[in-house]
């Protein structure tokens, strides 16, 4: 077990790595001029062919790709000092560069969105499965009876709505029309700071997430809970004489989780590199409304950085998805 | 409490294990309907037989002849929300057709237990192989602690088999070989001394040798528990090895049914005639030809009019007139053999048996007669 995760490990590090590299080079060939964006910013508009030679030369775009790369690595490794146009500023490890937007190190704006991204990212995880888990689990158990086919149609209804719909639907009715006290000031409060109020904000985003969520993990939890109720050992079980509960819990579900937990890691992954949506209907400074604003001010640095924290976060996520499978399926554990 | 008398109870012990007991199963009239996707089907209907302790009864069949469908009856393994149960069925002297399913959870596993064929698929692939011995065991003694149901476990492999038995009871199913898997689950089926075991294919998924060593053991655990067996197969080598009696079964009903000796020497229905020529025979000539049964297993959606076996049947031009499609035939007595019973038209069946068929399937024993 150890081994097989130091092997993970290691692997996922080159993968890190090679990913990097294709961001970099992304951003080095993609722009034809990747250094108008921070000299018309500097300039006011006023970038003239002469001043964007200085901040090409400054920025390195001048040198080969390779010795930047390796710049920028031990950058993020060691930190660095970084001068454009004459100015040098010092950048701490781990160094992604500074904003262009903020002037601040992108890391140190990273660091400071990364909390309200991950509080929403895991309120709306848990919802999805404590809501959409059990339901799914209800109509796989009443498969064809009335009860399980008004589940499956309400929730095929309600995850055909587009979530940015949902989502604003929920904030405009919750916030602006009955003004549910308590929950119209959404946003992100540190946890640290006061617990109420960071419940309080994220309510509505987390409602949103679990809810739109849910009814795909009910779905998904239904397929996955009938699958493995039709198997032959859920028969042996039975013949066993043992309680439903213990046939449809211990033996179905254990094996039902396996798809589910699955689906979890990728889903949960795809949160913590950003809700966009959610971010910004419920006005909350986290990672994915960031790299949305970076995008439309080609602030390179801050999109650079976020490609690779979504990089390095789905391979963290892929490898706890398959620790966690290869602890439920005994299968998994030799290979 | 009425008594039924069933053709089981009738049927003559002809060798030495004579039973002195009443038979511990008794099904009668046992029909099971359940929908599917092409319709209602009547997998069972109106079965009867009977089983005592220390009595091995064999059920032969095609798929979908209703050999498994019956079994599962008796240990109430039917959806009751989706099937219908009609007939009785005693276990003892309990009637569990329509029995709570507290009543059955109480029976399964402990009275009655279920030796299911591909043992691969039938323990689960996450719980260690002794874990799901115990289980079995504390599911029916409840005071028993873990570590009382692990050594229990640990004895039930030792004495299916199993080498190390302490070392191998922490092993996943998947760490077995296929024949340890099936004596793993026979010993999960024995765990709780049961009176009657059901072996569903015990041995379908086994090469030949391991095949014989699980017939083998089957045999000693009878011996040594006294329970009644019911082994649900469609091989008749291991028919002819373990059963004192036999049930042919097609389309969902009992076409044939009496001792071993009687079906194997003087069968009296084409199907019966059918399932001999289709065995192979390794002391036969290999050039001999296998004889299958011709056309496929009946619809239990739409079944066959009058006998369910007659579009395959190649002896229906001597029933005169149309018998065979319009009526179907009543299961009674057979021309030979005390409590031997038939479902066929045919008027004479062990002249063409004699003259016809045995010619091709065994022509030594034509010689010698």
């Amino acid at each position: 077990m150890f081994a097989y995760v130091v092997k993970r490990l290691i692997a996922g590090f080159f993968v890190v790595i090679l990913v990097s590299m294709s961001i970099f080079a992304l951003f080095w060939y993609g722009p034809q001029e990747p250094a108008r964006p921070l000299c018309n910013l500097e300039t006011s508009q006023r970038c003239t062919p002469e001043r964007l030679e200085v901040y090409t030369e400054s920025m390195g775009y001048n040198n080969p790709i390779h010795s930047e790369y390796l710049k920028f690595m031990k950058g993020i490794v060691a930190g660095r000092d970084i001068t454009i146009a004459g100015r040098t500023q010092e950048c701490p490890a781990p160094c992604f560069g500074f904003s262009y937007a903020t002037d601040r190190p992108v890391w140190g704006e990273l660091k400071d969105r990364l909390p309200a991204t991950i509080s929403v990212a895991f309120g709306g995880a848990a919802l999805y499965v404590i809501l959409g888990v059990p339901i799914g689990i209800a109509a796989a158990r009443r498969r064809g009876t009335l009860t399980d086919k008004a589940l499956v149609s309400t929730f095929l209804v309600l995850s055909s709505v587009p979530y940015y719909l949902f989502a604003l639907m929920l904030w405009l009715y919750v916030t602006i029309v009955w003004q549910v006290p308590g929950l119209s000031d959404t946003g992100y409060v540190p946890l640290s700071e006061n617990p109420a109020k960071w419940a309080a904000g994220l309510l509505l985003p987390w409602l949103a997430l679990g809810i739109f969520g849910s009814t795909q993990y009910t779905r998904f939890a239904r397929g996955s809970m009938i699958e493995a109720l039709s198997e032959d050992y859920i028969r042996t079980a039975r013949a066993k004489g043992l309680p439903t509960r213990t046939v449809v819990y211990r033996h179905g579900l254990r094996a039902a989780m396996v798809p589910i937990v699955t689906i979890f890691g990728i889903d949960l992954g795809t949160l913590l590199v950003g809700t966009i949506f959610t971010e910004r209907i419920f006005d909350i400074q986290g990672i994915g409304l960031w790299a949305l604003l970076a995008v439309g001010d080609k602030d390179l640095p801050v999109v650079q950085a976020t490609a690779l924290f979504g990089a390095v976060v789905m391979i963290v996520c892929n490898l706890l998805v398959d620790l966690v499978y290869s602890a439920l399926d005994p299968r998994v554990r030799l290979s | 409490m009425s008594h039924i008398p069933t053709p089981g109870q009738s049927t003559p012990q002809t060798e030495s294990r004579v039973s002195t007991s009443d038979p511990f199963l008794v099904v009668d009239d046992l029909t099971v309907k359940f929908p599917t996707e092409e319709g209602q089907i009547t997998a069972v209907s109106g079965l009867s037989y009977s089983v005592a302790r220390g009595q091995t009864l064999g059920i032969v069949g095609e798929s979908g002849s209703g050999k498994s469908v019956s079994s599962l009856a008796v240990l109430g393994l039917h959806d009751p929300k989706r099937s219908q149960i009609t007939g009785s069925i005693k276990i003892g002297d309990q009637e569990i057709v329509g029995a709570s399913e507290s009543t059955m959870r109480a029976l399964r596993g402990n009275k009655v237990s279920m030796i299911f064929q591909d043992a691969l698929a039938a323990l689960h692939p996450f719980y260690k192989v002794g874990g799901q011995l115990a289980e079995a065991y504390r599911a029916h003694h409840h005071s028993a602690s873990k570590r009382d149901a692990r050594r229990k476990a640990i004895e039930m492999l030792d004495r299916v088999g199993i080498p190390q038995p302490d070392k191998r009871v922490d092993d996943y199913p998947h760490q077995f070989s296929g024949g340890m898997r099936q004596r793993a689950m026979i010993a999960m089926g024995l765990i709780n001394d049961p009176s009657l075991l059901i072996a569903d294919e015990p041995t379908t998924a086994l090469d030949v040798t391991v095949q014989a060593q699980i017939l083998d053991l089957l045999q000693d655990l009878q011996a040594e528990f006294d329970s009644a067996v019911i082994i649900i197969t469609h091989d008749l080598g291991v028919i002819a090895e373990m059963a004192d009696e036999v049930l042919v079964m097609y389309a969902g009903r009992a076409v044939e049914h009496g001792t071993t000796k009687q079906l194997l020497t003087h069968p009296e229905m084409p199907y019966t005639w059918g399932l001999l020529s289709s065995v192979p025979d390794v002391t036969a000539d290999t050039d001999a030809r296998l004889i299958p049964i011709p056309g496929n297993p009946p619809s239990l959606v739409n079944p066959p009019s009058g006998c369910a076996f007659h579009p395959r049947c190649t002896h229906r031009d001597k029933v005169p007139g149309d018998l065979c499609r319009t009526e179907m035939p009543a299961l009674l007595p057979a021309t030979i053999g005390q409590g031997h019973l038939k479902r066929c038209h045919l008027a004479d069946p062990v002249a063409i048996y004699q003259q016809e068929v045995l010619p091709e399937i065994a022509p030594e024993l034509v010689e010698e007669n």
